[in-house]
């Protein structure tokens, strides 16, 4: 098949262009270039767009012997990955940016030109496993990364090549050494990479208009302060909130809810966040329509997972879950497990 | 073909292990002629610096000196107008930064700066760094849809603000679309107001007539790779009587204005290589534009709507030469990304160029273009073939041949996408 690998500069990409090629794929490694002023250098562990990331890319590419370019996706990626991102924050959800570059800009604007130009799939550097257009949790509990592919169609699926998946992180350290790749002992890259100083409230700040509000306690109502802006907040949320008085009970008090509109954020005691119901909706869904139970849900990348029992119809999805999950905050992905298969994912509108 | 024959005196296809490589991209960098190679190679066995009193240093001054005259020679300068330098970004920094600080600390007033907005960054962006850091004003002269300044905007430009200019630079030949400026006109306005001019004529040294008395010019920018010499080597032509601040402080060579151990081997095979392509650019010079004329006439009978931007391939001469650089070819093709063109035809072996790449390789949309009022998705849809030295009549074919399926199946990627 030929193949076009996307390359960020980071250790996980490039073995997985080594992989493709030598499992005898013509290989093509493509940089995509997010940012319409990256960076000269990269900033400690985090971001992967700076030119000394794609950089790094070419010459994994270089080394592997395949041919390279750098891609601009910097419009598409402001438009469909850093503005919603900003927008959904602004409207008091939590989203998932990783999640929507994937379903936007890799498996969508880079999958559907490459189909275009000739290619028949695109290779990533994911931790996740591809059976027969079946997707299923990577070997790698840690790195597992499946929670944000959830998010692709089955078709989508049937021209992505994850060749990680049956792998550990330590294993493709290795593999990157002896391949004599020089991103072999790369820091991973973590946080959101458009981000790269990891101040995500900072760069919100920076790009709405922020108002004050009220901080309200959930049960009694009463105004405990104020804040200068909703974005940033997260439910779930502990440090932060400038409250100077500790709760009359002196236990910790986190965001239960944020209501763009009033721009109230409501804290209470831990329990409070207690969910036991999720509501979502744009259901991507591989299994049986209908009501499918002893499944799992996950709402967050890492960990959140609890057993449930989901009722899938085209307007949305509806989960119980078998016990309560908390920091769950409408604008997350919801994805469903069957054991280790991904049956499908949504986003969440409410909890209960 | 005539150019084989034509060529056959400086250069054999068999020195060219490229066999099947269609290379259409000598704007970038063309192959160094294997006179240049001999004469560099020959060279780099050899001890002395020129800077040195004992024999091996006066044989290194000697040879220095002798490819001064040549190059001076070859150029319509004097031998002691040849600033030796690393190329032609050294140059442009050095004409633009150099002159306009001598400007300015002989008359406080003239922080002015005035480029044209298709210069290449090397000029741009050194007049943009003066404006940042150091107080200079910049002027950006426009230019027509062909790429071209008019002199009567110069002028215009002038009258209102002469006493404050510092310098004024305006390129020769434009490397993306190959429009070529009537030099000697503009220098005639720059100094009716007694300001000096700067020409970048990296792209049109080699490949059109360039005489640098007879042009008027103050200070002109050279280099080696772009016409059969190495890389890494070039020269600034300051007149005798410019100003000039150095941008390098050291030994004091080349009149002190560029200190620096000079680079014996290089300076030799830029002597050969500027000798041989000037002399040749009469027969060079036809022979590229009828290939070139050949590749855009069956380009566009391929891609019916495909536009030729910058001059008309018969525009009426410009100074006396070509109005268009010979070798250039450069093309919009609607509905296309130029980075999907690009990688579609170096998978066919066939290499050309966008015209702008950025340090990360990203394709932009190309100020040039914009600088003459394309719009930006036209701008994104362009490829410059450049022809040089070593172009064939295969080379056409084969462009030819590729171009149909490469903008079709490109024009399905940006239809999708």
């Amino acid at each position: 098949m030929r193949v076009l690998a996307a390359m960020s500069g980071g250790v996980d990409s490039a073995v997985a262009a080594a992989r493709a090629r030598e499992a005898g794929h013509d290989v093509v490694g493509v940089h995509l270039a997010l940012s319409a002023k990256p960076a000269t250098m990269r900033e400690g562990a985090r971001g992967c767009c700076s030119v000394e990331d794609s950089h790094d890319a070419r010459r994994c590419a270089d080394v592997l012997g395949i041919p390279f370019y750098v891609w601009d996706m910097a419009a598409r990626f402001t438009q469909d990955v850093v503005e919603p991102f900003v927008a959904e924050y602004a409207a008091g959800r939590t989203p998932n940016p990783c999640l929507r570059c994937n379903e936007k800009i890799k498996f969508s604007a880079v999958l559907d030109r490459a189909l275009a130009l000739g290619f028949d799939a695109v290779v990533t550097g994911h931790y996740a496993r591809l059976d027969d257009g079946v997707l299923r949790r990577a070997a790698d509990p840690d790195k597992d990364q499946s929670y944000v592919l959830g998010v692709l169609t089955a078709d989508q699926l049937a021209h992505a090549m994850f060749p990680l998946g049956d792998s550990r992180k330590s294993e493709v350290r290795a593999e990157a050494a002896r391949r004599e790749l020089v991103v072999a002992q790369k820091p991973d890259s973590h946080d959101i990479c458009f981000i790269p100083s990891g101040d995500t409230r900072g760069f919100l700040a920076d790009r709405l208009d922020e108002a004050p509000g009220e901080l309200v306690d959930a049960a009694s109502g009463a105004v405990l302060g104020r804040h200068t802006g909703v974005a940033g907040f997260t439910v779930g949320q502990r440090h932060g909130l400038g409250l100077s008085h500790p709760a009359p009970d002196g236990r910790p008090r986190y965001v239960l809810g944020i209501e763009p509109v009033s721009r109230q954020v409501t804290v209470g005691p831990a329990e409070e966040l207690d969910v036991r119901t999720l509501t979502a909706a744009a259901p991507v869904w591989h299994g049986r329509a209908g009501v499918t139970d002893d499944v799992v849900v996950q709402v967050r990348a890492h960990g959140g997972l609890a057993p449930a029992r989901v009722t899938v119809s085209d307007e949305g999805l509806g989960a119980e879950l078998a016990e309560p999950l908390r920091g769950v905050a409408p604008g997350q992905a919801v994805v469903v497990y069957d054991d280790d298969r991904v049956l499908g994912s949504a986003t969440i509108t409410a909890t209960g | 073909m005539h150019v084989e024959k034509v060529m056959g005196a400086l250069t054999h296809r068999e020195d060219y292990a490229r066999p099947a490589m269609t290379y259409l991209d000598h704007a970038a960098t063309t192959p160094m002629l294997p006179v240049a190679v001999a004469r560099y190679t020959e060279a780099l066995g050899r001890v002395g610096n020129p800077s040195s009193l004992h024999t091996a240093g006066r044989r290194a001054r000697k040879d220095v000196e002798e490819a001064r005259v040549t190059i001076a020679g070859a150029v319509g300068a004097l031998p002691t107008e040849v600033v030796l330098a690393t190329g032609g970004t050294e140059a442009d920094n050095l004409a633009v930064k150099g002159i306009f600080w001598a400007r300015r600390a002989a008359d406080p007033r003239r922080t002015g700066v005035v480029v044209s907005a298709v210069e290449h960054h090397a000029v741009l962006d050194a007049a943009e760094w003066l404006a940042e850091h150091e107080g200079a004003t910049l002027h950006v002269l426009g230019v027509d849809a062909t790429g071209r300044v008019d002199p009567a905007d110069l002028r215009a430009l002038l009258a209102a603000h002469a006493d404050e200019i510092a310098v004024v630079s305006t390129m020769w030949a434009n490397n993306e679309v190959g429009t070529v400026n009537d030099v000697r006109a503009l220098a005639d306005v720059a100094h009716s107001f007694e300001v000096p001019l700067h020409t970048d004529a990296v792209q049109a040294v080699g490949s059109v007539p360039v005489d640098f008395a007879a042009s008027g010019a103050d200070a002109l920018s050279l280099t080696g790779h772009k016409l059969g010499g190495p890389v890494g080597v070039g020269a600034l032509l300051l007149r005798r009587d410019a100003v000039c601040v150095p941008l390098l402080h050291g030994g004091g060579q080349e009149r002190d204005v560029r200190s620096g151990t000079l680079d014996v081997a290089g300076t030799l095979a830029l002597a050969t290589a500027v000798r041989a392509a000037v002399d040749d650019v009469p027969r060079r010079a036809v022979e590229l534009a009828a290939l070139r004329d050949d590749l855009v006439a069956r380009l566009v009978a391929e891609v019916p709507d495909a536009t030729l931007n910058g001059v008309p391939v018969d525009a009426p001469p410009v100074g006396g030469g070509p109005a268009r650089l010979p070798g250039n070819a450069h093309l919009s093709f609607p509905g296309c990304e130029g980075d999907s063109l690009l990688m579609l035809l170096d998978a066919h072996e066939i290499e050309c160029s966008t015209g702008s790449a950025c340090t990360a390789g990203v394709a932009r949309p190309s100020h040039v273009l914009l600088g003459m009022g394309v719009d930006e998705a036209a701008a994104r849809g362009s490829l410059r073939f450049s022809l040089g030295h070593s172009s064939t009549a295969a080379d056409v074919d084969a462009a030819v041949a590729a171009i149909g399926p490469v903008v079709e199946r490109a024009r399905g990627a940006l239809a999708r996408s």
